[in-house]
Protein backbone atom coordinates (compact mmCIF):
# COMPACT_ATOMS: atom_id res chain seq x y z
CA UNK A 1 0.00 0.00 0.00
CA UNK A 2 3.05 2.36 0.73
CA UNK A 3 6.12 1.65 -1.69
CA UNK A 4 9.57 3.55 -1.69
CA UNK A 5 8.23 5.68 -3.45
CA UNK A 6 5.44 7.22 -1.92
CA UNK A 7 7.33 6.65 1.59
CA UNK A 8 9.78 8.90 0.22
CA UNK A 9 7.53 11.79 -0.89
CA UNK A 10 5.87 11.86 2.34
CA UNK A 11 8.99 12.43 4.11
CA UNK A 12 10.57 14.88 1.93
CA UNK A 13 7.31 16.79 1.99
CA UNK A 14 7.76 16.49 6.12
CA UNK A 15 11.16 17.98 5.72
CA UNK A 16 10.15 20.54 3.64
CA UNK A 17 7.18 21.20 6.23
CA UNK A 18 8.98 21.40 9.03
CA UNK A 19 10.92 24.72 8.63
CA UNK A 20 8.00 26.05 6.92
CA UNK A 21 5.70 25.58 9.81
CA UNK A 22 7.65 26.86 12.47
CA UNK A 23 8.23 30.56 10.18
CA UNK A 24 4.94 30.46 9.65
CA UNK A 25 3.84 30.09 13.27
CA UNK A 26 7.05 33.04 13.81
CA UNK A 27 5.41 35.45 11.75
CA UNK A 28 1.62 34.76 12.70
CA UNK A 29 3.15 35.44 16.63
CA UNK A 30 5.03 38.46 15.27
CA UNK A 31 2.07 39.79 12.74
CA UNK A 32 -0.65 39.97 15.68
CA UNK A 33 1.87 42.27 18.33
CA UNK A 34 -0.41 45.80 18.25
CA UNK A 35 -3.44 44.57 16.35
CA UNK A 36 -4.18 42.59 12.86
CA UNK A 37 -6.03 44.35 10.10
CA UNK A 38 -6.78 42.76 6.50
CA UNK A 39 -4.85 45.87 5.09
CA UNK A 40 -1.49 45.13 6.99
CA UNK A 41 -1.28 41.27 5.84
CA UNK A 42 -1.94 42.22 2.31
CA UNK A 43 0.15 45.21 2.44
CA UNK A 44 2.92 42.70 2.98
CA UNK A 45 1.81 39.67 0.88
CA UNK A 46 0.50 41.35 -1.98
CA UNK A 47 3.25 41.52 -5.15
CA UNK A 48 5.99 39.81 -2.90
CA UNK A 49 7.61 37.01 -4.76
CA UNK A 50 9.16 35.64 -1.59
CA UNK A 51 5.56 35.18 0.38
CA UNK A 52 4.47 33.58 -2.75
CA UNK A 53 7.34 31.09 -2.62
CA UNK A 54 6.95 30.55 1.06
CA UNK A 55 3.11 29.65 1.31
CA UNK A 56 3.46 28.19 -2.74
CA UNK A 57 6.03 25.64 -1.83
CA UNK A 58 4.04 24.91 1.64
CA UNK A 59 0.67 23.87 0.04
CA UNK A 60 2.80 21.62 -2.73
CA UNK A 61 4.09 19.85 0.54
CA UNK A 62 0.98 19.93 2.43
CA UNK A 63 -1.05 18.51 -0.25
CA UNK A 64 1.88 16.40 -1.00
CA UNK A 65 1.94 14.93 2.34
CA UNK A 66 -1.75 15.08 3.68
CA UNK A 67 -2.80 12.69 0.66
CA UNK A 68 -0.48 10.29 1.51
CA UNK A 69 -1.16 10.29 4.66
CA UNK A 70 -5.09 10.16 4.45
CA UNK A 71 -4.22 6.85 2.15
CA UNK A 72 -2.87 5.22 5.05
CA UNK A 73 -6.05 5.99 6.85
CA UNK A 74 -8.24 4.75 4.45
CA UNK A 75 -6.63 1.77 3.61
CA UNK A 76 -6.31 0.69 6.95
CA UNK A 77 -9.19 1.71 8.95
CA UNK A 78 -11.98 2.34 5.71
CA UNK A 79 -10.61 -0.70 4.06
CA UNK A 80 -10.56 0.99 0.55
CA UNK A 81 -7.80 -0.54 -2.11
CA UNK A 82 -6.43 -0.58 -5.64
CA UNK A 83 -7.87 2.05 -7.88
CA UNK A 84 -10.46 3.59 -5.53
CA UNK A 85 -7.56 4.33 -2.91
CA UNK A 86 -5.43 5.59 -5.40
CA UNK A 87 -8.34 8.08 -6.74
CA UNK A 88 -8.62 9.06 -2.97
CA UNK A 89 -5.31 9.87 -2.86
CA UNK A 90 -5.18 11.59 -5.96
CA UNK A 91 -8.17 13.84 -5.32
CA UNK A 92 -7.22 14.62 -1.72
CA UNK A 93 -3.63 15.95 -2.91
CA UNK A 94 -5.62 17.57 -6.29
CA UNK A 95 -8.59 19.53 -3.90
CA UNK A 96 -5.14 20.62 -1.31
CA UNK A 97 -3.40 21.82 -4.08
CA UNK A 98 -6.30 23.91 -5.96
CA UNK A 99 -7.76 25.25 -2.24
CA UNK A 100 -4.34 26.38 -1.37
CA UNK A 101 -3.34 27.86 -4.35
CA UNK A 102 -6.30 29.87 -4.95
CA UNK A 103 -5.45 30.92 -1.13
CA UNK A 104 -1.84 32.09 -1.98
CA UNK A 105 -2.55 33.41 -5.44
CA UNK A 106 -5.72 35.66 -3.62
CA UNK A 107 -3.00 37.02 -0.95
CA UNK A 108 0.17 37.56 -2.96
CA UNK A 109 -1.19 38.90 -6.35
CA UNK A 110 -0.31 42.53 -6.63
CA UNK B 1 1.57 -16.12 50.47
CA UNK B 2 -0.57 -16.47 47.65
CA UNK B 3 -3.63 -19.38 47.25
CA UNK B 4 -4.48 -20.94 43.89
CA UNK B 5 -8.24 -21.37 43.14
CA UNK B 6 -9.11 -25.22 43.12
CA UNK B 7 -10.08 -24.48 39.32
CA UNK B 8 -9.40 -22.14 36.20
CA UNK B 9 -12.52 -20.83 34.57
CA UNK B 10 -11.06 -21.41 30.99
CA UNK B 11 -12.54 -20.50 28.03
CA UNK B 12 -11.77 -21.69 24.47
CA UNK B 13 -12.79 -20.29 20.99
CA UNK B 14 -14.02 -23.74 18.90
CA UNK B 15 -14.95 -24.00 15.35
CA UNK B 16 -13.72 -23.10 12.02
CA UNK B 17 -14.27 -19.62 10.04
CA UNK B 18 -17.26 -20.65 9.21
CA UNK B 19 -18.70 -21.33 12.60
CA UNK B 20 -17.16 -19.65 15.18
CA UNK B 21 -17.88 -20.42 19.12
CA UNK B 22 -16.35 -20.22 22.57
CA UNK B 23 -17.04 -23.05 25.20
CA UNK B 24 -15.98 -22.68 28.60
CA UNK B 25 -14.34 -25.80 30.61
CA UNK B 26 -13.38 -26.33 34.27
CA UNK B 27 -9.64 -27.20 34.41
CA UNK B 28 -7.62 -28.35 38.25
CA UNK B 29 -5.33 -25.62 38.84
CA UNK B 30 -1.94 -26.62 39.93
CA UNK B 31 1.06 -24.69 41.36
CA UNK B 32 3.07 -24.95 38.24
CA UNK B 33 1.24 -25.12 35.70
CA UNK B 34 1.75 -23.72 31.64
CA UNK B 35 -1.21 -22.71 29.32
CA UNK B 36 0.19 -25.24 27.17
CA UNK B 37 -1.08 -27.66 29.88
CA UNK B 38 -4.26 -26.51 30.51
CA UNK B 39 -5.05 -26.84 26.74
CA UNK B 40 -3.74 -30.16 26.90
CA UNK B 41 -6.03 -31.24 29.90
CA UNK B 42 -9.08 -30.16 28.24
CA UNK B 43 -8.02 -32.20 25.39
CA UNK B 44 -6.83 -34.99 26.95
CA UNK B 45 -9.96 -35.00 30.05
CA UNK B 46 -12.72 -32.81 28.41
CA UNK B 47 -12.70 -32.87 24.59
CA UNK B 48 -10.45 -35.05 22.65
CA UNK B 49 -11.92 -33.07 19.70
CA UNK B 50 -10.36 -29.95 20.85
CA UNK B 51 -7.88 -29.00 17.93
CA UNK B 52 -4.14 -27.26 18.35
CA UNK B 53 -0.50 -27.18 17.95
CA UNK B 54 2.53 -28.11 19.72
CA UNK B 55 5.47 -29.80 19.16
CA UNK B 56 9.08 -29.16 21.49
CA UNK B 57 7.08 -27.78 24.74
CA UNK B 58 10.49 -26.09 25.39
CA UNK B 59 9.99 -22.66 23.65
CA UNK B 60 12.20 -23.70 20.58
CA UNK B 61 9.84 -25.07 17.80
CA UNK B 62 7.69 -21.85 17.69
CA UNK B 63 4.31 -24.18 17.19
CA UNK B 64 2.35 -23.14 20.30
CA UNK B 65 1.64 -19.76 20.39
CA UNK B 66 -1.86 -18.87 20.63
CA UNK B 67 -3.91 -15.84 22.18
CA UNK B 68 -4.05 -15.65 25.92
CA UNK B 69 -6.33 -13.15 27.51
CA UNK B 70 -6.14 -11.09 24.39
CA UNK B 71 -2.43 -11.11 24.37
CA UNK B 72 -0.22 -13.51 21.89
CA UNK B 73 1.92 -15.83 23.91
CA UNK B 74 4.06 -18.82 24.03
CA UNK B 75 1.58 -21.17 25.46
CA UNK B 76 4.41 -23.51 26.49
CA UNK B 77 6.68 -21.11 28.40
CA UNK B 78 3.95 -19.42 29.60
CA UNK B 79 2.76 -19.98 33.40
CA UNK B 80 -1.18 -19.64 34.39
CA UNK B 81 -0.20 -17.75 37.55
CA UNK B 82 1.56 -14.83 35.60
CA UNK B 83 -1.37 -14.37 33.12
CA UNK B 84 -4.48 -15.40 35.10
CA UNK B 85 -4.23 -14.13 38.76
CA UNK B 86 -7.94 -14.52 39.03
CA UNK B 87 -8.11 -17.60 37.30
CA UNK B 88 -9.88 -17.21 34.25
CA UNK B 89 -8.69 -17.80 30.84
CA UNK B 90 -9.58 -16.75 27.98
CA UNK B 91 -7.72 -18.92 24.73
CA UNK B 92 -8.18 -17.98 20.89
CA UNK B 93 -6.13 -19.19 18.15
CA UNK B 94 -3.22 -16.51 16.63
CA UNK B 95 -4.76 -12.96 15.69
CA UNK B 96 -4.00 -11.67 11.90
CA UNK B 97 -4.58 -15.57 10.36
CA UNK B 98 -7.05 -17.44 9.03
CA UNK B 99 -8.21 -20.12 11.35
CA UNK B 100 -7.75 -23.81 10.48
CA UNK B 101 -10.02 -25.34 13.39
CA UNK B 102 -10.42 -24.06 17.52
CA UNK B 103 -7.03 -23.24 18.05
CA UNK B 104 -4.97 -23.80 14.85
CA UNK B 105 -4.19 -21.29 13.26
CA UNK B 106 -3.10 -21.06 9.51
CA UNK B 107 0.58 -19.89 9.23
CA UNK B 108 0.63 -20.02 5.33
CA UNK B 109 0.29 -16.47 4.86
CA UNK B 110 2.79 -15.95 7.27
CA UNK B 111 5.38 -18.49 5.46
CA UNK B 112 4.13 -17.23 2.43
CA UNK B 113 5.35 -13.61 2.69
CA UNK B 114 8.79 -14.95 4.45
CA UNK B 115 9.53 -16.42 0.34
CA UNK B 116 7.82 -12.76 -0.56
CA UNK B 117 10.61 -10.56 1.24
CA UNK B 118 12.92 -12.84 0.17
CA UNK B 119 13.70 -13.60 3.59
CA UNK B 120 15.78 -16.55 2.29
CA UNK B 121 19.57 -17.39 2.25
CA UNK B 122 20.61 -16.78 -1.70
CA UNK B 123 24.02 -18.99 -1.62
CA UNK B 124 26.96 -16.72 -2.46
CA UNK B 125 29.21 -20.06 -2.44
CA UNK B 126 28.96 -23.72 -3.83
CA UNK B 127 29.08 -26.20 -1.48
CA UNK B 128 33.05 -27.23 -3.02
CA UNK B 129 34.31 -23.57 -2.24
CA UNK B 130 35.32 -21.39 1.06
CA UNK B 131 32.66 -19.30 2.83
CA UNK B 132 32.75 -16.41 4.28
CA UNK B 133 33.57 -16.91 8.08
CA UNK B 134 31.61 -15.32 10.44
CA UNK B 135 33.07 -13.13 13.09
CA UNK B 136 31.31 -11.74 15.51
CA UNK B 137 32.99 -8.37 16.00
CA UNK B 138 32.08 -7.13 12.21
CA UNK B 139 29.28 -4.71 12.47
CA UNK B 140 27.11 -6.23 9.68
CA UNK B 141 27.22 -9.38 11.81
CA UNK B 142 26.51 -8.12 15.13
CA UNK B 143 23.28 -6.39 13.47
CA UNK B 144 22.38 -9.31 11.82
CA UNK B 145 23.23 -11.08 15.09
CA UNK B 146 20.46 -9.63 16.79
CA UNK B 147 17.91 -10.87 14.74
CA UNK B 148 18.58 -14.40 13.83
CA UNK B 149 16.85 -16.54 17.16
CA UNK B 150 13.54 -15.94 15.97
CA UNK B 151 11.80 -19.61 16.39
CA UNK B 152 8.83 -18.52 13.30
CA UNK B 153 6.06 -18.26 15.86
CA UNK B 154 4.55 -15.83 14.16
CA UNK B 155 3.77 -14.09 17.45
CA UNK B 156 5.01 -10.58 16.39
CA UNK B 157 2.80 -11.29 13.43
CA UNK B 158 -0.25 -11.42 15.17
CA UNK B 159 0.95 -8.50 17.66
CA UNK B 160 1.05 -6.16 14.41
CA UNK B 161 -1.85 -3.72 14.19
CA UNK B 162 -0.34 -3.05 10.91
CA UNK B 163 -0.55 -6.23 9.75
CA UNK B 164 -4.44 -6.24 11.13
CA UNK B 165 -4.93 -3.31 9.29
CA UNK B 166 -3.25 -3.91 6.34
CA UNK B 167 -3.50 -7.49 4.94
CA UNK B 168 -0.92 -7.41 2.28
CA UNK B 169 2.02 -5.86 4.86
CA UNK B 170 4.55 -8.40 5.26
CA UNK B 171 4.76 -8.48 8.72
CA UNK B 172 7.79 -8.52 11.44
CA UNK B 173 8.97 -11.38 11.41
CA UNK B 174 9.46 -11.85 7.43
CA UNK B 175 11.06 -8.25 7.73
CA UNK B 176 13.43 -8.96 10.26
CA UNK B 177 14.69 -12.27 8.38
CA UNK B 178 15.65 -9.85 5.36
CA UNK B 179 17.59 -7.82 7.54
CA UNK B 180 19.36 -10.41 9.03
CA UNK B 181 19.95 -11.90 5.63
CA UNK B 182 21.09 -8.42 4.21
CA UNK B 183 23.42 -7.92 7.04
CA UNK B 184 25.20 -11.55 6.01
CA UNK B 185 28.22 -11.93 3.99
CA UNK B 186 27.14 -15.05 2.98
CA UNK B 187 23.58 -14.07 1.15
CA UNK B 188 24.31 -12.96 -2.36
CA UNK B 189 21.55 -10.94 -3.27
CA UNK B 190 21.35 -8.03 -1.62
CA UNK B 191 19.26 -5.97 -4.34
CA UNK B 192 16.63 -9.02 -4.25
CA UNK B 193 15.82 -8.50 -1.18
CA UNK B 194 16.02 -4.27 -1.20
CA UNK B 195 13.54 -4.78 -4.12
CA UNK B 196 11.17 -7.04 -2.42
CA UNK B 197 11.08 -5.10 0.72
CA UNK B 198 10.30 -1.62 -0.84
CA UNK B 199 7.11 -3.24 -2.55
CA UNK B 200 3.37 -2.61 -1.86
CA UNK B 201 3.64 -4.34 1.40
CA UNK B 202 7.15 -4.00 2.20
CA UNK B 203 9.09 -2.50 5.38
CA UNK B 204 7.22 1.23 4.48
CA UNK B 205 4.07 0.13 5.62
CA UNK B 206 5.85 0.49 9.22
CA UNK B 207 4.40 2.83 11.52
CA UNK B 208 6.65 1.78 14.07
CA UNK B 209 4.30 1.11 16.80
CA UNK B 210 6.43 -1.63 18.72
CA UNK B 211 3.98 -4.25 19.30
CA UNK B 212 6.31 -6.88 17.55
CA UNK B 213 8.96 -5.43 20.00
CA UNK B 214 7.05 -5.94 22.99
CA UNK B 215 5.62 -8.95 22.63
CA UNK B 216 8.18 -11.20 21.19
CA UNK B 217 9.07 -14.32 23.21
CA UNK B 218 12.60 -14.11 22.75
CA UNK B 219 13.43 -10.30 23.26
CA UNK B 220 14.20 -9.70 19.83
CA UNK B 221 13.53 -5.83 17.92
CA UNK B 222 12.18 -6.35 14.74
CA UNK B 223 10.87 -3.12 14.72
CA UNK B 224 14.89 -2.06 15.11
CA UNK B 225 15.65 -4.50 12.01
CA UNK B 226 12.49 -2.67 9.83
CA UNK B 227 13.91 0.93 10.61
CA UNK B 228 17.22 -0.73 9.65
CA UNK B 229 15.28 -1.88 6.02
CA UNK B 230 14.05 1.63 5.46
CA UNK B 231 17.13 3.04 5.82
CA UNK B 232 18.93 0.47 3.72
CA UNK B 233 16.21 1.07 1.14
CA UNK B 234 16.19 4.92 0.88
CA UNK B 235 20.23 4.93 0.79
CA UNK B 236 19.93 2.29 -2.09
CA UNK B 237 17.80 4.60 -3.89
CA UNK B 238 19.54 7.89 -3.54
CA UNK B 239 22.88 5.80 -4.57
CA UNK B 240 20.88 5.03 -7.50
CA UNK B 241 19.42 8.33 -8.55
CA UNK B 242 24.13 9.77 -7.69
CA UNK B 243 25.41 6.55 -10.22
CA UNK B 244 22.80 7.07 -13.02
Amino acid sequence: MLDLRLYMAQRLSALVMTPLVLGHIAVMIYAIQGGLSTAEILGRTQGSLLWFLFYGAFVIAVSIHAAIGLRVIAHEWGGLKGRTLDGLMWAVGAGLLALGARAVLAVTLP
Amino acid sequence: MTTTPDTLRVTVQRGTAAALRRETFDVPAYENQTVLDVVTWIQQMADPTLSYRFACRVGMCGSCAMMVNGVPRWTCRTHVKKVAADGELDIAPLRNLPVIKDLAADMDPFFDKWVAAEARLHPSAGRDEAFDPVTSQEPARAEADLGIECINCGICYAACDTVAGNPDYLGPAALQRAWTLLNDSRDADRDGILAAVSGKGGCHNCHSMGSCAQYCPNDLNPMRAIAGLKRETVRAAWGRKRDA
